[in-house]
């Protein structure tokens, strides 16, 4: 998954989208994995660095994961 | 390096626009103890969902109701609706505290006898009585609240034939400026079926009319229709000692006080709208005092309060089966119980709240329950943490209604268990087993043959 090239981001979770004007918050854990898609950072790098900061299983992330991406796409923010 | 607390990840759209002044109010407050014990404990003990009701917190209520009457107004008795939660401890705990018992059928009539409620103590309500009830009811010297004329002419050829005088009581149902008027039940005061009704008692010998009683709606939020009701009450009483020097013992002014929830629709919430006890008990005992009685004829003031006394004691624990998103991106979250369990949720938007400690995150979310029907909706829309699948939460205000009310259909119904006052826990109810459920079905010798054996 990528992020749209456009889309702005900000270190607080503050998500922007200049072709549509819409605004997004995100919480802190959304906000290090939209860094990471930014960095182009595949699926399984971006599980393996959450899982290593963050005290969850991984099957648990990986689930939450897929739901995110979904959600970002819904939101128009990733392609 | 200690590794952060996980919580899932979440990005939400920021509307912009007018804010909403009544806000949805935001649950994340957690409730992680009922009566100082855990929740946790008492899902590991007993299972979820569960159903936990207080001890501590009926006593409470109900001493708090009777000091607020019996500061106002001197012969008050409070007699425990059956109806509202007939588990027999809950029950006990009101007749332990004093109170008598209000059924409405011959079924909660036996229960009260089984609870050791002497005849005497027991008001025998609603239109539904046979004959067999009527007799026995009239044996024990049973308050019996008439309906209506069949059951009226009933029971002065019963008495008759049985050689009884059973004491009895008119429903009466009035007009009091709330919508609806509840008259099925009982006699109408305004077009003079009620009067009409307490002269062939009168004029009865087989008959000992006592009382006078009327339950003018549910979940009340109007003391001034109290307020008339003791009135139309009054007068009626004051009228038969005019006309037929006759006193009258007491008027029962019935249930219908309502608790703290918030009603479906309601902008803003219970706890900030409903009038307080000491609200409804002004309205009524004013009028009563006010109506010039003399202190040997002031009649004893009868309430079948319930669900106000028992309501907030109530709470459902249950757990968090997963978490899903619908088609229109909007979070739902599926719990251990639904509609089937939590009747009231058909009624109320329940508060519910979290059982274990989340961070300052929040998202609007639907609740469901576990049933495959898609009216099982516990809370059509609430702000709630990241919940996530094996998660506790904790229903509050579930006391009433619902332990009489659920239904056994397609889960079984849980345990319940009491906090006693020493922070002690009981199962007052065992959680329903297949062997319970099946007791009672028979199979037809032809139908006993499988072939998919």
């Amino acid at each position: 998954m990528k992020l749209k090239k456009n889309i702005a981001t900000s270190e607080e979770g503050f998500i922007f989208n200049p072709g549509t004007g819409d605004s997004f918050s995100a919480n802190p854990i959304g906000t290090d994995i939209i860094s990471l898609l930014k960095d182009n950072k595949s699926a399984e790098t971006i599980v393996e660095i959450i899982c290593a900061k963050y005290d969850v299983d991984q099957s648990q992330f990986v689930k939450d994961l897929d739901d995110f991406e979904s959600q970002l796409k819904d939101y128009g923010i990733s392609d | 390096m200690e590794k952060i607390r996980y919580e899932r990840p979440i990005i939400q759209k920021m509307n912009t626009g007018l804010m909403n002044k009544f806000g949805t109010r935001t649950e994340y407050e957690p409730v992680t103890h009922i009566e100082s014990v855990p929740v946790k404990s008492l899902i590991n003990d007993y299972g979820s969902p569960l159903f936990v009701i207080s001890e501590k917190q009926i006593r409470r209520n109900y001493q708090n109701a009777t000091r607020i009457f019996k500061t106002r107004y001197p012969k008050v008795q409070f007699a425990w609706s059956y109806k509202t939660n007939y588990m027999n401890a809950v029950c006990q705990v009101f007749h332990q505290e004093g109170s008598w018992a209000e059924v409405v059928s011959g079924f909660e009539y036996e229960k009260a006898m089984g609870n050791g409620v002497p005849g005497n103590k027991i008001i025998f309500n609603g239109p539904d009585k046979t004959d067999e009830q009527l007799i026995k009811a009239a044996r024990n010297n049973s308050l019996i609240h008439i309906d209506h004329y069949d059951e009226l002419y009933s029971l002065i050829r019963l008495s008759e034939e049985n050689k009884l005088k059973p004491r009895v009581a008119i429903r009466i149902n009035m007009d009091t400026g709330i919508y609806p008027k509840w008259d099925r039940f009982g006699f109408n005061f305004e077009n003079g079926q009620a009067w009409n009704a307490l002269t062939r008692i009168i004029s009865s010998e087989y008959l000992e009319l006592v009382g006078l009683h009327c339950h003018i709606g549910t979940f009340m939020l109007s003391p001034s229709a109290y307020g008339i009701a003791a009135k139309n009450l009054c007068e009626l009483a004051w009228k038969i000692k005019e006309k037929y020097n006759k006193v009258i013992q007491y008027i029962d002014l019935g249930g219908g006080f309502p608790s703290a929830n918030t009603l479906k629709g309601a902008y803003l919430p219970g706890s900030d709208t409903v009038p307080s006890i000491d609200q409804f008990a002004d309205a009524i005992t004013d009028v009563i005092l006010g109506y010039g009685f003399k202190h040997e004829d002031m009649p004893l003031l009868i309430l079948e309060t319930g669900r106000a006394l028992i309501d907030d004691a109530g709470y459902l624990l249950g757990t968090v089966l997963a978490s899903k998103r619908l088609s229109d991106g909007r979070r739902a979250t599926i719990l251990d119980f639904g509609v089937n369990s939590l009747f009231t949720s058909f009624w109320y938007d329940h508060k519910v709240s979290p059982a274990q400690a989340f961070g300052n995150h929040t998202e609007e979310m639907i609740l469901y329950g576990p049933l495959c029907m898609n009216i099982d909706i516990v809370r059509e829309s609430i702000t709630m943490p990241l919940l996530e699948k094996g998660n506790h939460l904790v229903v509050h205000k579930v006391g009433a209604y619902n332990m009489t009310q659920w239904m056994q259909f397609i889960t079984l119904r849980p345990n319940i268990v009491m906090i006693d006052i020493e922070n002690k826990t009981h199962i007052i109810r065992k959680a329903e087993t297949l062997e319970y459920l099946e007791q009672n079905e028979q199979i037809p010798e032809h139908l006993k043959e499988n072939p998919l054996k």
